[in-house]
């Protein structure tokens, strides 16, 4: 494949990213940040992000095994990872984070459990968009 | 992380080279956050413990020149952390949050904090941070010029003349000649360096001004005044906040005193006005009640009938003040001396108690002290009891006339307070701009689950999502190749090898998913009931929201939304180690 079509294509795929609202502004902040120090920042964030999140679902999970749930300690995980997930600009991810909190804010535990598997589709939507985009952008550098 | 040379002379690029200390314990923002102050030519710390941070700062006492630290921290409420930073090491600090609730960031400022930062958090925020490292540094100058020094003397001044014209309606000067001798003696104990700094120009509190003042509490109501609303308010380009804030305090005694008189008359509840000194900006009162304490120690014992329930952080507050550490130890060694420097002060007549029942008679009686004659009376005879060792001297009879009497009654109640080291915790006064030290106090409140932090994170992931694709409503197809054609090259292999697995499985798998998918089903049904009366609207715009996704993957049917879920654990892993 030439370099142009595959410009093209990470373009195109980045692109999607952010008119699907996937992502938001604060991607092109850590674009904007890589430079030739740091050659592939925007990545290195994005792998850090999901290295981290794993123990900040845990967390979550964790306190959703009881029954009833500490609303509060739940609440306060899913800020936790929240505020993470603002980090990489997970737009779609964050919202699903945020129908999280009101669910707590409600103490409704049915409510959190299923809008806590939407975070976790959403992370794993995400990062597989990301890994392509990523494999692109590698490829035409 | 790295930490350059914190020594290093910044003056000629500022905000170039400025030294920011980084608190957050989330990993990615922390590596963001270094990026960004980074591009800013900053010198950038990072630390991902709150005691951390404390040690750091600790350690390298004029290490760093700003502070960026999230609100919540695992191992110590942010907010307390904040306080302490400023305090300790008064230095500006900046809180971050993802929460941009007004109540958090009120509570944030009323920590101490000089900004608030919401995450996500644009470059173009921190490149201006340096401005409150700035900020401090001018009003520390200014803060500087007018408490060294100078500003004892004028309030000195101001105590005996201002409170005089204003409150008892005394004209006159008479004593200021005194005072200034006496000022000039402290000065000459105290050792103030350059005495002319006695020549800078000083606040005067004339009447109109107090007026303007007094108004502009009105205005603001007296509960939620603070110096800055009046200084704001009473709109006098020449008056500084320091200013406006000493005399705050010197306002709220005397109202304080007046509401109080009564209860002073019934007993020896004098003492309740001591809450009130803590107040004292300048220290003034520090000063004086600081030489007095080393005095009155011996004296403490006499307070039998007293209510001793001041609690020892109102002196604590006052020997804090750095200005006044000086003049604290200086007191120390040469009590006497000070004492007789004093005594002139309205402050320190409390201390002789004896010579000042003697010396009040002989006085000629002013009619505007008529009204509390019999409540001096009764202090003064109090302190008899207490003071008799000290001897009255002769310049009480001069000092007397512009007696302010609020500052008598809490020079008294300080009197009686023994000296407290300066370890004590203390309420954080919210009108200060420098609060006294607060001893920090973990809160476990808020600790998370130590070991879960160590985990190595890749191990995680794995187990995470191959969790997660098992319980997950939407997981493992066994149809559809990827729709993607530029996946063709590296996915085949991986293709290959989840197509095998899933086969493998496949009769599990399509249980596992037949039973998702039921549970599933049951779940939006029994919400779909739920929702007409649920009261949570959000619930069933959820609901909504799930569930044309969900019938799309349950008709095994899905556009490229939904690649990434084909190939969900093994790929992952692949490509993310490359």
């Amino acid at each position: 494949m030439d370099t142009t079509h595959l410009q093209r294509q990470a373009a195109f795929v980045r692109k999607n990213l952010f008119d699907q609202g996937y992502l938001d502004e604060q991607f092109i902040q850590l674009e904007e940040l890589q430079d030739d120090a740091n050659p592939n920042f925007v990545e290195e964030i994005v792998t850090l992000f999901y290295n981290d999140s794993a123990r900040l679902i845990r967390n979550i999970e964790l306190a959703l095994e009881n029954s009833p749930p500490d609303f509060a300690r739940l609440d306060d995980s899913m800020h936790q990872f929240k505020g993470s997930s603002s980090s990489i600009g997970a737009k779609k991810v964050k919202k699903e984070c945020t129908q999280f909190q009101e669910y707590c804010n409600a103490a409704n535990a049915q409510g959190c459990i299923r809008t806590f598997q939407q975070v976790k589709q959403e992370l794993v939507i995400l990062r597989r968009k990301l890994e392509t985009y990523f494999q692109l952008a590698r490829q035409t550098a | 992380m790295e930490c350059n040379g914190f020594n290093s002379p910044r003056s000629d690029t500022f905000p170039a080279g400025l030294r920011v200390l980084v608190v957050d314990d989330d990993p990615t923002w922390l590596k963001i956050l270094e990026k960004m102050l980074k591009k800013c030519s900053y010198e950038v710390t990072t630390c991902g413990l709150a005691r951390e941070a404390l040690d750091l700062l600790r350690e390298r006492k004029d290490g760093f020149d700003i502070v960026i630290s999230d609100v919540n921290m695992p191992d110590m409420d942010g907010f307390k952390l904040l306080e302490n930073m400023g305090l300790e090491m008064d230095l500006p600090v900046i809180m971050m949050s993802v929460d941009g609730e007004t109540s958090r960031v009120m509570k944030g400022v009323q920590h101490g904090a000089c900004d608030y930062l919401l995450k996500p958090i644009r470059m173009k925020e921190l490149r201006n941070i340096w401005q409150h490292v700035f900020r401090k540094r001018v009003h520390e100058v200014r803060d500087i010029e007018s408490h060294d020094g100078f500003e004892e003397i004028q309030i000195m001044r101001n105590v005996s003349d201002q409170y005089d014209d204003i409150y008892l309606h005394n004209g006159g000067d008479l004593t200021s000649g005194k005072k200034r001798k006496d000022v000039e003696n402290k000065l000459d104990n105290k050792d103030f360096g350059d005495p002319s700094s006695l020549k800078k120009a000083r606040v005067v509190w004339t009447v109109d001004l107090h007026q303007k003042f007094v108004k502009a509490v009105n205005q603001i109501g007296f509960d939620k005044v603070g110096p800055k609303k009046i200084l704001d308010l009473m709109n006098v380009p020449w008056l500084t906040r320091e200013n406006v804030a000493s005399h705050l305090q010197k306002y709220r005694l005397y109202l304080c005193r007046l509401q109080k008189e009564n209860d002073i008359k019934a007993s020896f509840g004098g003492i309740k006005q001591a809450d009130l000194s803590p107040k004292h900006t300048a220290g003034k009162f520090g000063l004086h009640n600081s030489i007095n304490i080393q005095q009155d120690d011996a004296a403490n014992g006499h307070f039998g009938t007293s209510d001793n329930k001041i609690p020892p952080h109102n002196i604590d507050h006052k020997i804090h003040e750095a200005e006044l550490k000086g003049i604290v130890s200086m007191s120390m060694t040469k009590p006497k001396k000070a004492q007789i420097v004093n005594i002139p002060e309205p402050q320190k007549l409390s201390s002789s108690g004896t010579g000042l029942s003697h010396s009040w008679g002989s006085l000629e009686p002013d009619p505007k002290y008529a009204a509390f004659d019999s409540t001096l009376t009764m202090q003064y005879s109090w302190r008899d009891i207490q003071y008799q060792e000290y001897k009255p001297h002769l310049q009480l009879e001069n000092g007397f006339r512009h007696l302010p009497l609020p500052a008598i009654q809490n020079h008294i109640q300080v009197n009686t307070l023994r000296p407290v080291p300066s370890t004590n915790t203390i309420p954080f006064n919210k009108e200060r701009d420098k609060p006294s030290p607060i001893e920090i106090q973990p809160s476990g409140a808020k600790c998370r689950s130590q070991q879960i932090r160590q985990v190595a994170p890749t191990g995680n992931a794995f187990d995470l999502l191959s969790a997660q694709s098992e319980s997950s409503m939407t997981n493992f197809h066994t149809s559809s190749p990827p729709a993607s054609a530029t996946f063709s090259m590296k996915n085949q292999g991986i293709d290959r090898i989840s197509v095998t697995d899933l086969e493998s499985n496949k009769g599990n798998l399509i249980q596992e998913i037949g039973e998702a998918f039921a549970c599933i089903d049951e779940d939006l049904t029994a919400s779909c009931f739920q929702g007409d009366c649920c009261s949570i609207n959000l619930g069933f715009q959820n609901i909504a929201e799930v569930s044309p996704y969900l019938y799309d993957a349950l008709k095994f049917d899905y556009e490229n939304p939904c690649d990434s879920l084909e190939y969900p654990v093994i790929i992952d892993q692949g490509l993310f180690i490359a």
